[in-house]
């Protein structure tokens, strides 16, 4: 296994995440497989490769600090679960 | 045994620029909430971030104010956590590549020049607002609900964290002054607390005087005013003291002194920066900043703040010279002639307190003021100095001898003024109470300057008043 059970619940926590105890055990069993199959590439010899973060050759692309139209409140809020007023209304932090 | 303050800052300022980091809406303060926001900042699927070209060359200038580094490349990185003010699950910032490093400020101050590293200043979007509700004062503890408004999510935050370099509380304060005055002046930011557009966090440890070891530092958020900050860093520097001296351990905490106002969750003590998964953003590219760039914003530069603190300082004292540069008030001070600390003293106390604008003054007409200073009633210096930003001010109005005191020979004359400048005097009843010195510089004209000015100031009053 490329990752534990405690790691699994780690990672879970951070995301806010209540998993069941056969959840756990699915992506444990998951993510591993994915892990070790990431882990593939470091069987070759890349140490005179740069890290590649970008697949694109390009740097620099911005925009000018022009303001554009924002979109209209209702439609921010269309999709929100709850709301109170203007704003999004979430459970508490 | 002495012990030494380590004090190390984490500084947030947001850019003024006119959209946001990521995307074109306007950057907003008082809209009412979510009426600046669009899909890039509200995080849905499919929206793309495109970086604010004045950000990053804001960034640039501020780096190069601060003596950095700029880096050849600079590469945005997602920051992962998990709360309502980030509707992402990431905000987006730099990690090990930022555009800004390894620069230093001077402060200088009673006991000579610290020099302050600045290990980094970076660029960031700053997080939504969060308001908890549905308990007393909207702490977190018990809030029922937390409502989110995205018009803040977004606004480009420029962060600057120091070297453990500062060595007091007060050297600390005159830091954020100065470092406040800088980014003001370089007009890259208004850099004002109340609105929450410059934010700050204290690294504090100490250790025994002349050793180079770092020990557990407790870390103060929320803080709202410098002069709050350097009061309770040096509550913290006596609290750790206390601790050492009795035998104990201090041990690593998070100090919050305004709760439910940060923006993202604190770590808890267990919780590393690896619990972030900081990775390159992909939705962006590489920042190169170009040599042009940089040399054209390296030439734009001007004086800065703390070169001319430094001047001042050496005819002054450190803290009068930062109070004169910090307070704006320091560019009368050198045009106005006369005794140097005899000015600085008038600038920081009566003049400070009357409320005027410094660069609506006559330099030679305040330095009269000056030289009289000791001759004349207190009163009637404190107000000539609240009439010295009106237009057409002369010093002599307050100095002469043989004053007009007789109300009966005065009323007619400020009755007159009053009627020939009704605009002026509707303005002053509707709240704009820094015309009496108009009306006074008018009394002043009008009688060759021969009103005793305590009797015209009574009757104005009396007469605006009804």
């Amino acid at each position: 296994m490329a990752i534990t059970r405690d790691e699994v619940l780690h990672v879970a926590r951070l995301a806010r995440l209540e998993l069941t105890d056969d959840e756990i055990e699915r992506f444990t069993e998951q993510l591993s497989a994915i892990l070790e199959a990431v882990a593939k590439v470091s069987e070759l010899d890349l140490s005179d490769v740069e890290p590649t973060a970008h697949p694109l050759d390009l740097v620099n692309v911005w925009a000018e600090d022009e303001p554009r139209p924002s979109i209209p409140v209702e439609d921010a809020l269309a999709n929100a679960p709850d709301r109170e007023a203007g704003f999004f209304k979430a459970p508490p932090a | 045994m002495t012990w030494e303050p380590v004090i190390g800052l984490e500084i947030h300022i947001h850019l003024k620029t006119r959209t946001k980091m990521f995307c074109r809406c306007e950057v907003a303060y008082s809209e009412p909430e979510n009426t600046r926001t669009c899909p890039v900042c509200l995080a849905h699927p499919g929206s793309l971030p495109v970086p604010n070209a004045k950000a990053v060359e804001w960034t640039i200038k501020l780096g190069l104010a601060l003596g950095c580094r700029i880096a050849e490349r600079a590469v945005f990185h997602r920051k992962n956590y998990f709360y309502p003010d980030n509707p992402k699950g990431y905000q987006i910032s730099q990690y090990d590549e930022p555009l800004c490093v390894d620069g230093r400020l001077v402060v200088p101050g009673p006991d000579g020049e610290p020099e302050v590293g600045i290990v980094r200043a970076h660029l960031e979007e700053d997080a939504a607002k969060n308001v908890h509700t549905g308990s007393a004062q909207g702490r977190i503890a018990g809030a029922s609900a937390t409502l989110v408004d995205f018009n803040r999510a977004g606004t480009p935050l420029v962060e600057i964290v120091t070297r453990p370099d500062l060595r007091s509380a007060d050297d600390a304060r005159r830091f954020l002054q100065l470092l406040r005055q800088t980014v003001v002046e370089l007009g890259i930011s208004d850099a004002e607390m109340e609105k929450g557009s410059l934010r700050f966090d204290v690294n504090v440890s100490i250790r025994p005087q002349g050793s180079d070891e770092l020990r557990t530092r407790t870390e103060l958020k929320n803080l709202n005013s410098f002069a709050f900050a350097a009061k309770a860093i040096q509550r913290e520097v006596e609290r750790q003291t206390g601790i050492y001296e009795a035998g104990g351990e201090v041990e690593q905490e998070t100090l919050h002194f305004e709760p439910g106002t940060e923006s993202a969750p604190p770590l808890r003590s267990k919780e590393e920066a690896q619990d972030y998964r900081y990775f390159p953003e992909p939705d962006l590219v590489p920042l190169q900043p170009p040599a042009e760039l940089v040399e054209r914003v390296r030439a734009e530069l001007p004086e800065l703040p703390g070169a001319r603190i430094m001047r001042l300082a050496a005819e002054l004292d450190p803290d009068t010279a930062t109070d004169l540069v910090t307070s704006g008030r320091d560019a009368l001070f050198e045009r106005v002639p006369g005794d140097r600390r005899a000015v600085a003293n008038v600038l920081m106390n009566q003049f400070a307190a009357a409320g005027v604008d410094a660069a609506a003054v006559d330099p030679e007409e305040f330095g009269k003021l000056i030289e009289a200073r000791s001759r004349i009633p207190r009163e009637r210096l404190i107000e000539a100095l609240a009439a010295s930003g009106t237009p057409g001010f002369l010093a002599d109005d307050y100095l002469g001898d043989g004053l007009m005191a007789d109300t009966s020979e005065l009323e007619p004359i400020v009755d007159r003024i009053l009627e020939a400048n009704s605009g002026q005097v509707e303005a002053y009843r509707g709240g704009k109470e820094g015309l009496l010195g108009f009306f006074v510089g008018q009394v002043m004209r009008e009688t060759q300057g021969k009103a005793d000015p305590k009797v015209v100031n009574e009757l104005l009053r009396e007469k605006l008043s009804t």
